[in-house]
């Protein structure tokens, strides 16, 4: 692939930024417009753009299958697990009132944890989709 | 006039039978995809437009603010929009396994393999 | 601008082209929720539209590299164009008992989103409705959603992934 230098410093100094921008979303997305899904997506957008320029191998070495494969099952089992600890803490499934000492805690405790599983799953699906689609034609 | 105050409904079904023609009439399943996509995305357009109130603001609670959105299809599109992408990247997957087992994405082409073996 | 664009959609011999425009589109429709006030609305569809589904076209047209069938002009076809024209006429027949745009007394602002505007501050927390809607009020529905999307990640995986296993 011809490397273009403007490109190639342009991406460094953007994709830290666009990672950071996800981090940001992921937790204020209680009061500003944000949450799980919009950070896991931008997250993975960041980590995308980083492959399309320095190449699908080098990231794939610092990001492999396998720990992609283990997030994206993480982040539906926090989901999950959220709804049953809130469950075994003579609550309802999903319930989060019971998960802290005020129900406003807990309820805030609860959204955090499963817009972090949301954030995960999702970033990990979609840079997994991205080297899905993009590996198969190094075979 | 009445009539046009349901603008908005013009513009989905706009959309929403420009992506059906797609799906209908063009035989390469690429295009068929992104016509799936359009139709969706004019499901997405007709839902956010039910939740809209005229002078209300973005959903989000603050003091000054006495009238919000709907905040209820927003929540339902914004995981739609999600979970679509997701179902077109396996569609788009399928696509390139037929493009591997057939050597074609054309429906037509296909269909006359199939006939032939 | 979006019926334009969709038209272009239609018209368009170049599928590189096509993928290309359906990034634009998304970016429209985004531009549209923000005015509709759906700003998480807005924020998704921009990351995801322009962003990754461009980027899953591309990659597909990469691996199946162009058939030649995609490059003869595309001419109108009468029996989908006649279905279609019809089936949308029957739909806008159909809005005239629907609510006008932007009424606040539509049946849709009646039933639980009242009490979402209301109580969700005292009962969840966060000033953003949205989110307590989506991780408190409705949880079944998101963890629904996010298990589809681990589904349909599992799934290209499979179709895609793991061919090097099958071949050695």
């Amino acid at each position: 692939m011809r490397r273009n230098p403007v490109v190639s410093e342009v991406s460094d100094l953007l994709v830290p930024a666009i990672l950071l921008f996800g981090l940001y979303v992921q937790f204020h997305g209680d009061f500003g417009p944000g949450g799980g899904f919009q950070a896991g997506v931008i997250f993975a957008v960041g980590i995308i753009l980083y492959a399309l320029i320095h190449g699908l191998e080098k990231t794939r070495k610092s990001i492999p299958d396998n720990i992609l494969y283990v997030c994206m099952a993480l982040g539906l089992l926090l989901f999950a697990g959220t709804g049953l600890i809130s469950m075994f803490l003579d609550g309802e499934f999903l319930n989060y009132s019971v998960l802290g000492k005020t129900p406003l805690a807990g309820q805030h405790l609860g959204i955090l944890l499963i817009e972090l599983g949301i954030g995960i799953t999702v970033a990990a699906v979609l840079i997994t989709l991205f080297y899905a689609f993009a590996g198969r034609r190094n075979k | 006039m009445n009539w046009i105050l349901h603008y908005n409904y013009w513009v989905v079904i706009f959309l929403m039978m420009t992506g059906l023609y797609l799906v209908f009439a063009r035989a390469n399943l690429i295009r068929k995809v992104i016509g799936l996509n359009i139709f969706q995305t004019s499901v997405f357009i007709l839902f956010i437009s039910a939740g809209a109130v005229r002078q209300a603001s973005a959903p989000i609670l603050s003091e000054s603010i006495t009238s919000y959105a709907n905040p209820l299809p927003h929540a339902l599109i914004l995981t739609a929009i999600v979970v679509g992408v997701a179902t077109m990247a396996l569609a788009l997957a399928l696509i390139v396994r037929i493009h591997e087992a057939y050597g074609a994405i054309d429906d037509d082409l296909i269909h006359r393999q199939n006939g032939e073996s | 601008m979006l019926a334009v664009t969709a038209i272009a959609l239609v018209r368009l011999h170049s599928l590189f082209a096509a993928a290309m425009l359906t990034g634009i589109y998304s970016l429209l429709c985004a531009s549209l929720f923000v005015l509709m006030d759906a700003v998480d609305v807005a924020f998704t569809e921009a990351a995801v539209g322009a962003g990754i589904i461009t980027i899953m076209l591309l990659g597909t047209l990469a691996l199946i590299r162009e058939s030649p069938d995609s490059k003869e002009p595309h001419r109108l076809q009468i029996l989908p164009m006649a279905v279609v024209v019809i089936t949308g006429a029957a739909l806008i027949y159909a809005t005239r008992d629907m609510p006008a745009f932007g009424d606040p007394y539509a049946p849709a602002h009646q039933h639980v989103a009242p009490r979402y505007i209301e109580k969700s501050g005292a009962e969840v927390g966060p000033p953003n409705i949205v989110t307590s809607v989506l991780a408190s009020y409705r949880g079944y529905d998101t963890l629904g959603e996010v298990t589809v999307i681990f589904t349909a990640g599992v799934g290209v995986i499979m179709l895609l992934g793991h061919r090097r296993k099958d071949r050695s």
